[in-house]
């Protein structure tokens, strides 16, 4: 079986998952404190998620 | 111009105008009728008389083993999806095996080039005859056979047989063309309307005018700079808008899933990766290679790591692309698969209602992704454009 690939895929999803998690967060956070901001904010924060994003899926289909 | 005036009028027209040319190849029309009936008797005769034989003919034919329940078969009909394909069908009745949809000409290198329809395949279930070379579609693959259309089983799961070089126009070069056309067409139009209207967009220019100049303000202007950024906006416009045609393609029906497959962002990905590693100017490449401003034992290590960290930028904008498409396609394709699972109206109206709300997310995706890889090509030009930071300068 595969089973130590399907976990390690896993694992990786659930960083990336927590990640991702955190980006959206701190992005909020700075947006209610600049809300003029926003919008260099939200290019940033799409940047990384989407950096994010990619190891995450490497890992789903990699295994 | 008659573009810039009637646009969508026009694109319809041309598309439905365009319809019968993609099936022009038609079987009932060509003049080489060839005996597929009479060598797919002799391959079911042979199906029948030795188990060795039994066994190659399965290898031929597993593609189209009947799934017995209805959940492999949905499995089977996702897995068919996300394969490029050589012919377009839009459905298929199982019981009298009718497919219904078109034909796309085949083109192999095979001694010389070879162009047939692909409705001699019979969708994969038959031996195509051509010139005297026997083919058989296995996966959507092709690979060359004898008459009795056996393949040769090898490790892997994949057939042993030669594979022809294969140009054809399958769908997903249909897809490219079709984008390819609706752009210059579309931009053509856009570009001299501003001549004709004392530089004011109209007709479809309206509402691409827009894109065009977020795609310059807010996406090639910050990341690359003032200085460098026109010679890079005529790539990065081309790759926001062909792939955000492309996703949106891909959620129309015809079943187009260009975007989602690899090769396709592969190539996409080399592209970016050629612009930036030839347009890239001296600071980017002393920067690479021998790191100012660091003890000189580990210039060699950071170099090493710059070098690799060339390969994977690329390589993570081909896998995300790829990833989110085809991720997007799997994910609307099975819930329209619980339609058939649950077969009540609990599970109809749920698979529906899911069905629409993530129709709406993916054309979200579709823009969202069409505009991540824009960015980041942009980010990664604009790495290798940086002017030379006088740290002094700040002190």
């Amino acid at each position: 079986m595969q089973i130590p690939e399907i976990v390690g895929a896993g694992l990786i999803v659930i960083g990336a998952g927590l990640g991702i998690g955190r980006i959206g967060g701190s992005a909020m956070d700075a947006i209610a404190r600049q809300p003029e901001a926003s919008g260099k904010i939200q290019t940033a924060m799409i940047i990384a998620a989407a950096l994010i994003e990619g190891i995450g899926f490497a890992a789903l289909f990699a295994k | 111009m008659v573009i810039s005036k009637h646009p969508l009028r026009f694109i319809l027209t041309a598309v439905i105008a365009c319809l019968p040319l993609f099936s022009f190849a038609n079987i009932v029309s060509d003049s080489t009728k060839v005996h597929t009936e009479a060598v797919h008797v002799v391959s079911d005769s042979v199906h029948t008389m030795t188990e060795a034989e039994h066994s190659t003919k399965e290898a031929s034919h597993d593609a189209h083993a009947e799934p017995t329940d209805v959940k492999s078969k949905i499995k089977e009909f996702i897995n068919h999806h996300l394969l490029d394909a050589h012919d377009f069908t839009l459905s298929a009745n199982e019981e009298t095996g009718e497919h219904y949809g078109f034909s796309l000409p085949i083109i192999l290198w095979d001694n010389g080039l070879q162009v047939f329809s692909s409705s001699k395949f019979h969708h994969g279930e038959k031996t195509a005859e051509h010139n005297g070379n026997f083919y058989v579609l296995h996966h959507e693959k092709i690979y060359k056979t004898d008459a009795s259309g056996a393949l040769v089983e090898g490790h892997g799961g994949h057939p042993e047989n030669v594979r022809p070089l294969d140009l054809s126009i399958t769908k997903s070069v249909v897809g490219i063309l079709f984008v390819a056309i609706l752009m210059f067409l579309l931009f053509t139009g856009l570009a001299k309307s501003y001549g004709k209207n004392n530089g004011i967009a109209s007709g479809a220019g309206r509402f691409f005018e827009p894109l065009v100049l977020y795609v310059r303000d807010e996406i090639a202007i910050p990341n690359i700079g003032e200085k460098s950024y026109k010679k890079y906006m005529s790539y990065l416009l081309t790759i926001f808008f062909f792939v955000f045609f492309l996703n949106i393609l891909g959620l129309a029906p015809l079943g187009f899933n260009v975007t989602g497959n690899i090769t396709i962002t592969l190539s996409l990905a080399v592209l970016t990766y050629l612009i930036t590693t030839f347009t890239a100017n001296k600071n980017y490449w002393s920067h690479m290679l021998w790191m100012p401003g660091v003890p000189v034992i580990l210039r060699p290590v950071l170099a090493m790591i710059e070098l690799l960290g060339t390969i994977i930028k690329p390589f993570s904008l081909m896998i995300r692309l790829y990833a989110n498409m085809m991720a997007g396609h799997v994910v609307l394709m099975s819930i329209i698969g619980l339609m058939f699972i649950f077969k009540s109206w609990i599970g109809s109206s749920l698979s529906f209602v899911l069905a629409f709300a993530l129709s709406i997310l993916e054309i979200l995706v579709a823009f969202l992704q069409a505009y991540i890889f824009t960015m980041l090509s942009s980010l990664y030009f604009g790495a290798g454009n940086e002017e030379h930071h006088h740290e002094e300068a700040h002190h």
